[in-house]
């Protein structure tokens, strides 16, 4: 087990990379700790399985290195490095039982028979196969091959990280909740670094104790969840976490004023001259509607979800959205919203912009 | 609503019916019904019932035919299936060497049998062939017309040169498909060489594979045209295989007789073979999608 460390890593599947757009990672630096449950958050083609990747070594970065503890492993190959990884779809070995499968990486290292057959049984007894342990793979549904998979990236006790590359794709949802309570305790009985790749903000929230937001072959943000929602540190973030996201809105700022189509809107901080593309951000949790104060909208339509209602509207031309708590009464003169204070976010050209005092 | 029954529709299958009969049904009757006849001559029959039949069946020639047949098939087999795999494993996987490589084995595929014979017939000569007389100046002693052991080699290496790639091509597929998933997780399982060639390629190629081997076996023991034109089935019957033999019989010595019977237990056992096959390609997939 190690600290992991990205050093000037960038990576690029191109020969000669010469724009910035060449690369699939665009240079990060980043250290995960050891016994970290990180999640690696963000769309489809963003880099998140290139990154895992270059830590389990399959792939080699074009540029900077990977460190595990104090030992550069850059040029080191996948089997010296001792990980565990479970990709997307499930990998099993067809012809080997249940059995051989959970045992094929221990085998490999040439441990010892007894404590390659408890380790199995434990793990088996884990995913729930041990009635099936004797039976070929071959013939077992998709879910059940997924969870050979993960028992085969957990099996081995002495891995440096556990990588997961959005495992839990092929699996039926009551399963999934399971899975994932059952790798969290893992995680807590055995304290493995764990990098989990998602696109799902559930699945990375519940999981993860930090949460690694990607975005174009760029980290974003590395932060608690709590972090992520509270103070995005891009206006990516803002919009991925959180249903719905953060509410983005042009607008130009001077001093602890945002000027808004004429609309004036109180920011609770001080920012000097900002450059580029201005927005204000805030979530629709910290916005209520009201009959009074705050600016004019135009509703459009209320979404109950159960445990609250959703407010699309439109504000100044623009959709924004509000999250109105069960109780509260949703009335038609009620056509004006307001923010609440020390909530909003300023971003200039999408990164956000820490505000001074008043 | 019942569906109004009209049987005239057969009739629209009654011109398949009719080029059927010709091609295949009337010709293979003519052969059954030589089987069973006896002849002197002057297109006057006689029934011989099972006769040929025993003949042929306790007869050394066409045991000695079935003998090499089955040995030429094995040789064959066991180099050809090994090497197909081996060359589709070391094939590049992408990039203009992939196309070249596939071309490149495509090649021998694309000649007509009776040109590789005349090929290897003329490259085996030891008066004016390129491999025949390289041989014969370094000093090995090499004639195919004289030698049975040197006719075996070239027929062998003859068919191993034309149908290789066959094995090869098929296997090479089914390696294209296996995803990168698997090779990466093999190397995360710290799986040898050896391992990934067991546990994934093989049996991930073991569909076509069971394919190449059917092919493979029924070409080559169908085999005439190959041998023929490089050996005409010599020196002596050395390389007399069962076509070689069955045309020796019927257009050589116009014995129509045991030549028909001849041929009929032939297409038996290729047919025996050819269910076998396919029994055993079903139950496999049958497994595959329990």
């Amino acid at each position: 087990m190690a600290q992991i460390t990205l050093s000037k890593l960038a990576h690029s599947y191109a020969a000669n990379p010469n724009a910035e757009s060449d690369y699939a990672l665009k240079e990060m630096d980043h250290v995960w700790q050891d016994g970290g449950a990180y999640a690696l958050l963000g769309s489809s083609g963003c880099g998140k399985t290139t990154l895992l990747n270059i830590i389990s070594g399959l792939v080699r970065p074009s540029h900077g290195r990977v460190l595990f503890g104090d030992l550069d492993v850059t040029d080191q190959e996948t089997a010296a490095r001792n990980i565990a990884q479970v990709f997307q779809f499930p990998v099993v070995y067809d012809t080997m039982t249940v059995r051989e499968n959970l045992s094929f990486p221990l085998r490999n290292r040439g441990m010892d028979a007894a404590y390659i057959a408890g380790r199995v049984n434990q793990i088996a007894q884990m995913i729930g196969m041990e009635d099936i342990l004797n039976r070929k793979a071959r013939g077992l549904t998709a879910d059940a091959k997924q969870k050979i998979s993960l028992g085969r990236g957990m099996v081995r006790e002495d891995v440096n990280a556990i990588l997961f590359d959005e495992p839990l794709t092929v699996i039926d949802p009551h399963m999934k909740w399971e899975l994932r309570t059952q790798l969290k305790q893992l995680h807590r009985q055995f304290g493995h670094t764990m990098i989990y790749v998602t696109h799902d903000q559930t699945e990375a929230l519940t999981f993860a104790d930090k949460v690694v937001v990607m975005y174009d072959g760029r980290v974003v943000q590395m932060g608690t969840p709590e972090e992520l929602f509270e103070t995005p540190a891009h206006t990516f973030v803002g919009y991925f976490i959180g249903s719905p996201g953060m509410n983005l809105l042009d607008a130009t700022v001077s001093g602890t004023i945002a000027h808004l189509q004429g609309a004036e809107i109180a920011l609770g901080a001080g920012y000097g001259p900002l450059k580029g593309r201005t927005q204000i951000g805030i979530r629709p949790e910290y916005c209520s509607l009201t009959d009074g104060a705050g600016l004019p909208i135009t509703i459009r339509r209320v979404e109950d979800v159960g445990r609250h209602r959703i407010v699309r509207a439109d504000l100044f031309g623009q959709p924004f959205n509000i999250i109105a708590a069960e109780g509260a009464g949703i009335s038609p003169e009620m056509t004006r919203v307001a923010f609440a204070p020390g909530k909003i976010s300023v971003y200039a050209d999408d990164w956000r912009v820490a505000g001074g005092a008043v | 609503m019942e569906k109004t029954q009209n049987n005239r529709a057969w009739f629209l299958v009654l011109p398949v019916l009719v080029i059927v009969a010709f091609s295949a049904v009337i010709p293979l009757m003519t052969v059954v019904n030589y089987s069973v006849n006896d002849t002197f001559g002057e297109n006057e029959f006689f029934w011989n019932g099972l006769g040929w039949f025993e003949e042929m069946i306790t007869s050394d020639r066409m045991h000695d035919a079935l003998g090499r047949q089955v040995l030429f098939s094995a040789i064959i087999l066991a180099i050809e299936v090994p090497l197909g795999i081996f060359i589709a494993l070391n094939m590049p996987k992408k990039g203009f060497w992939a196309s070249f490589g596939l071309v490149l084995m495509a090649l021998p595929l694309l000649i007509p049998f009776n040109v590789v014979g005349t090929i290897w017939q003329i490259f085996g000569r030891v008066d004016i062939g390129l491999l025949g007389h390289a041989l014969a100046a370094i000093g090995i002693d090499y004639n195919y017309t004289n030698d049975p052991l040197d006719a075996w080699i070239t027929i062998i290496v003859m068919d191993v040169w034309h149908w290789t790639s066959l094995v090869a091509l098929l296997c090479y597929a089914g390696l294209q498909s296996i995803p990168q998933a698997y090779y990466q997780a093999a190397r995360i399982d710290q799986a040898s060489r050896w391992s990934v060639f067991r546990f994934i390629e093989l049996p991930k190629m073991a569909g076509v594979l069971l394919i190449a081997v059917l092919l493979r076996f029924m070409d080559s023991f169908m085999i005439y045209t190959e041998p023929f034109v490089v050996t005409g089935g010599g020196p002596g019957n050395s390389t007399t295989f069962l076509s070689i033999d069955l045309v020796k019989m019927a257009v050589g010595q116009f014995d129509l007789g045991p030549a028909a019977a001849f041929s009929i237990m032939y297409f038996l056992v290729i047919l025996l073979v050819s269910w076998a096959f396919y029994t055993v390609m079903t139950a496999l997939e049958k497994v595959e999608t329990k």
